[in-house]
């Protein structure tokens, strides 16, 4: 005998579930906009339009994806290991000023150009990152202060590379270098910022996390130290050699997505050559609840919202930043509401399968307190 | 001050950790709380002093029943509690230690406070230095500092937990001439919470005996130490008898090592595990014990002396070179420190299995953790996660994910919360790991099962390692002087 089932009221509360901080955040940005005596509607109308209204528009969006598309890859990976790779802003920088120094100093046919690029923007973001793990790991430097004050350090590189060595001849403004040569630059499509070629290397990079977490050793090995370090370390892993490498793993493909942005976003070495994307990234995995298939759909909103809100001002008034209020406000109502279970609707255990690491234990390392707990 | 206790009562799930006490305590004595690990004393003594409230019964001060929702509010009330790790700010000095929690201004009088801080301290010949920072102290300056704190906090009943361990034989004097004076002149009330019968005997005008969570004996002291031991540890049923097994080679050999933490040192350890070998390792906890083979596991860097493995010197090798060369460390918190909480029992194997390949054969860890779930009799299927196993079911997966052959086998209280029929199967297992000629070192909280399970064993006491005895040939009389520093 087949009989349907009538769904319970928390069964139906727990599959709506993930729309609901969706349609909190817009609740929230809407009474901000009254106050602002803005009519939500005009505005969030502007930013739909102003995203994907028209082909150019909608090339925007892509262009401006895939960086973070790059970005939020890597940080699955970090977040897999339980790392809050907050440095990840400052890899991008260095993945950008690497592939600016080639693009500035060398000389060759344009693919090999483009390569020698793409290659040193990753060596940099990696060996920016380890320096971050390796401040971890043999200084007891928590990731998040190490990568905080690597992020200034990159944006002070930058800022001493444009003004000084790097400055263009006809005089120094403070904006960014001299156009690069056409030929260093990413193959774009048509008129657009779009390099069809960035997006192939994201997708290559994305399955390749993919296989990374689901099939690999390795993977396994990030997913022990991410839930429980001392655990992981008696079982027989080095957390040391495995923080390195997620760490170096994560900078690489921000570095990558530092060159996209300055080879094809851009033409040259800019001031804010990453415009905060890092962090947007960190917020795209946040929000994806670190599900690596939810990634590219929740980056490519974030990216029509950040591009949708650029012509803002023209149409209502509003500043372009609300965009920024929006998509921030969307993930702290996530934090905020966690998952349905941690509420106590419906029932189970709280899903701890993708669960963020605990800031205050990721700071505990075997390496880091041989003396274990009290007798 | 009178401290009644009536009929408390406090239950952890099915443990009766308390299970109906009464003690009467009258004013102006010392008196002693005895018994083994687990037998309630520090329970009894965290609900007199406020720390935890207790599931029925009643606390009577002066015959006045009072309710102690805070270690603060007992305080209050008149009963301070010295913990055997003191709750002071390490990063502060002394005198700031001293005002924290009870100048509540937000200019503190610091004027004032020195000057009451000289006073107690020199009433009672404590020496300590109000400028310096407290964690340059040693642990007797700090227990000096926290019962200067509780003395000012107006404490007439003060519970002193293992006062003596971790502290030199010259503050323990002092120590304990600073707690006469305050029972003789002042009339206040003290509980010595301890397991060294010298102590007891030396300082106690009356002791209490607590064993599974119940009041079995008390008696007003000095007394013959053998009525203690009895009381403690009670009568042990006679040991089954094991079959003879043949010792091979020497596996583990231990030469005057000398390991330490920031609370204990124990020198001079010496000893031998042969293969197929039980060696049980006993005594209170944090006597030595865990410290020991946490250094054999590599955990712990020893101070001086060699350990080595099959003639081979490891002393400076790490915890994964050891584990690789046959060494296994099962670790009490099983959970916290073995399993990973989230992982499955498949990707548990995968981990632990010595020879990794980049991709990993899914289908074929499966398998192999399907055999050896039935191998194990493990409650569970490849794809559950540690976490919801049972705590049985867990120590039989740790048990599943040891590679063989071994060499050596480590554990730490490997049948702790185990029922009956779990903890034979635990043993039944090890039993096939020493017909392997694995050597077997073991801690654990249970007389009992320490005498049952091994061929040697070695007591630990405040950080001394006893001499080695054969499990045949002693008694728990015998053990339980050992544990009580008498050797």
């Amino acid at each position: 005998m087949n009989r349907i089932r009538a769904l319970s009221w928390p069964q139906i509360l727990q599959w709506l579930w993930p729309f609901v901080p969706a349609i909190a955040a817009l609740l929230f940005t809407s009474v901000l906009l009254l106050i602002f005596d803005t009519t939500p509607a005009v505005a969030f109308e502007a930013i739909f339009d102003g995203a994907l209204g028209d082909a150019a528009k909608r090339l925007s969006v892509m262009a401006f994806w895939v960086p973070l598309l790059l970005s939020s890859t890597g940080l699955i990976i970090t977040f897999r290991a339980g790392l809050w790779n907050i440095g990840v802003e400052g890899q991008i920088i260095l993945g950008a000023i690497a592939a600016s120094w080639v693009a500035l100093k060398l000389d060759a046919p344009g693919p090999l150009l483009i390569g020698v690029e793409l290659i040193l923007a990753m060596s940099a973001g990696a060996l920016w990152a380890a320096l971050v793990a390796v401040l971890k790991t043999r200084g007891r430097v928590h990731e998040i202060f190490g990568g905080l004050a690597l992020n200034f350090l990159a944006i002070i590189l930058t800022n001493y590379l444009i003004s000084g060595p790097w400055q263009p001849p006809e005089g120094g403004t403070f904006r960014g270098t001299a156009p690069f040569q056409d030929k260093a630059l990413l193959p774009l499509f048509e008129n657009s910022r779009f390099s069809p070629l960035s997006l192939v290397l994201a997708f290559a990079a994305l399955a390749l996390v993919i296989i990374a977490l689901r099939g690999t050793f390795w993977g396994l090995k990030l997913k022990a130290l991410g839930k429980n370090t001392y655990s992981a370390y008696l079982l027989g892993v080095s957390s040391e050699r495995e923080i390195i490498l997620a760490m170096m793993f994560c900078g690489a493909l921000a570095g990558l997505g530092g060159a996209v942005r300055t080879l094809s976003w851009f033409d040259s070495l800019r001031q804010s050559i990453s415009g905060g994307i890092g962090f947007l990234a960190l917020l795209v995995v946040m929000l994806a609840n670190y599900n690596i298939y939810a990634v590219p759909v929740i980056a490519l909103f974030f990216a029509a919202v950040r591009v949708g809100s650029i012509p803002l001002q023209l149409r209502t008034q509003l500043h372009s930043s609300l965009g920024g209020i929006l998509t921030g406000v969307m993930v702290l109502f996530v934090l905020l509401f966690g998952d349905a279970r941690k509420l106590g609707i419906g029932r189970g255990r709280p899903a701890e399968e993708k669960g963020a690491p605990e800031v205050s234990g990721s700071g505990l390392d075997p390496f880091s307190k041989e003396i274990v707990k009290g007798d | 001050m009178r401290v009644d206790l009536q009929e408390i009562r406090k239950y952890f799930g099915p443990i009766r950790a308390n299970d109906g006490i009464s003690l009467n305590l009258e004013g102006g004595k010392i008196y002693g709380l005895l018994g083994e690990n687990g037998a309630g004393k520090s329970t009894l003594m965290k609900i007199l002093s406020g720390y935890q409230p207790p599931d029925s019964g009643h606390i009577l001060l002066d015959r006045q029943t009072v309710h102690f929702d805070s270690p603060a509010t007992a305080l209050a009330g008149g009963v301070g509690m010295l913990y055997q790790d003191p709750l002071d700010m390490p990063p502060f000095r002394v005198v700031d230690n001293y005002l924290l929690g009870r100048d509540r201004r937000v200019r503190l009088n610091y004027k004032a406070a020195r000057a009451e801080l000289q006073e107690i301290t020199t009433r009672y010949d404590f020496e300590l230095d109000l400028d310096a920072y407290v964690d340059s102290l040693s642990l007797g300056e700090r227990q000096q500092l926290e019962l200067v704190r509780l003395l000012a906090g107006g404490a007439n009943v003060l519970i002193l937990d293992e006062p003596t361990t971790g502290i030199s034989a010259e503050q323990k004097e002092m120590l304990f001439d600073s707690m006469r004076k305050l029972v003789l002149e002042e009339g206040k009330t003290l509980i010595l919470v301890s397991h060294k019968l010298d102590e007891v005997q030396d300082l106690c005008d009356y002791a209490f005996v607590l064993r599974k969570g119940k009041l079995v004996g008390e008696t007003e002291i000095p007394c013959p130490n053998e009525k203690l031991v009895e009381m403690m540890f009670g009568q042990v049923p006679a040991r089954s008898e094991r079959p003879a097994f043949e010792l091979g080679q020497s596996v583990l050999e231990i030469e005057n090592l000398t390991i330490a933490d920031y609370r204990l040192r124990v020198e001079g350890i010496n000893l031998s595990v042969k293969a197929g070998e039980v060696f049980g390792l006993a005594g209170l906890e944090g006597s030595g014990q865990r410290r020991l083979i946490q250094a054999c596991a590599g955990l712990l860097h020893p101070e001086s002396g060699q350990i080595s493995l099959e003639g081979q010197d490891v002393t400076s090798w790490s915890y994964h070179h050891r584990q690789r060369a046959g060494v296994a460390y099962l670790a009490a918190g099983r959970l916290e420190e073995g399993l990973v909480a989230g992982l499955t029992l498949t990707e548990h194997l995968v981990l632990a299995q010595p020879k990794h390949s980049f991709l990993v054969d899914w289908d074929g860890a499966r398998a192999e953790m399907d055999e050896r779930i039935i191998r194990y009799q493990i409650i569970g299927r490849p794809d559950s996660t540690a976490d919801q196993l049972s705590g049985g079911n867990q120590q039989r997966l740790l048990f599943a994910l040891l590679n063989t052959p071994l060499k050596l086998l480590l554990l730490e209280h490997p049948t702790r919360g185990l029922d009956v029929q779990s903890t034979n199967y635990t043993w039944e297992l090890l039993y096939r790991r020493r017909q392997e000629g694995t050597a077997i070192l073991f801690m654990s909280a249970d007389l009992d099962e320490i005498i049952e399970r091994s061929d040697r064993i070695a007591v630990f006491s405040a950080g001394k390692m006893s001499r080695i005895v054969s499990a045949s040939e002693t008694s728990v009389e015998e053990l339980g002087h050992l544990i009580g520093g008498q050797a």
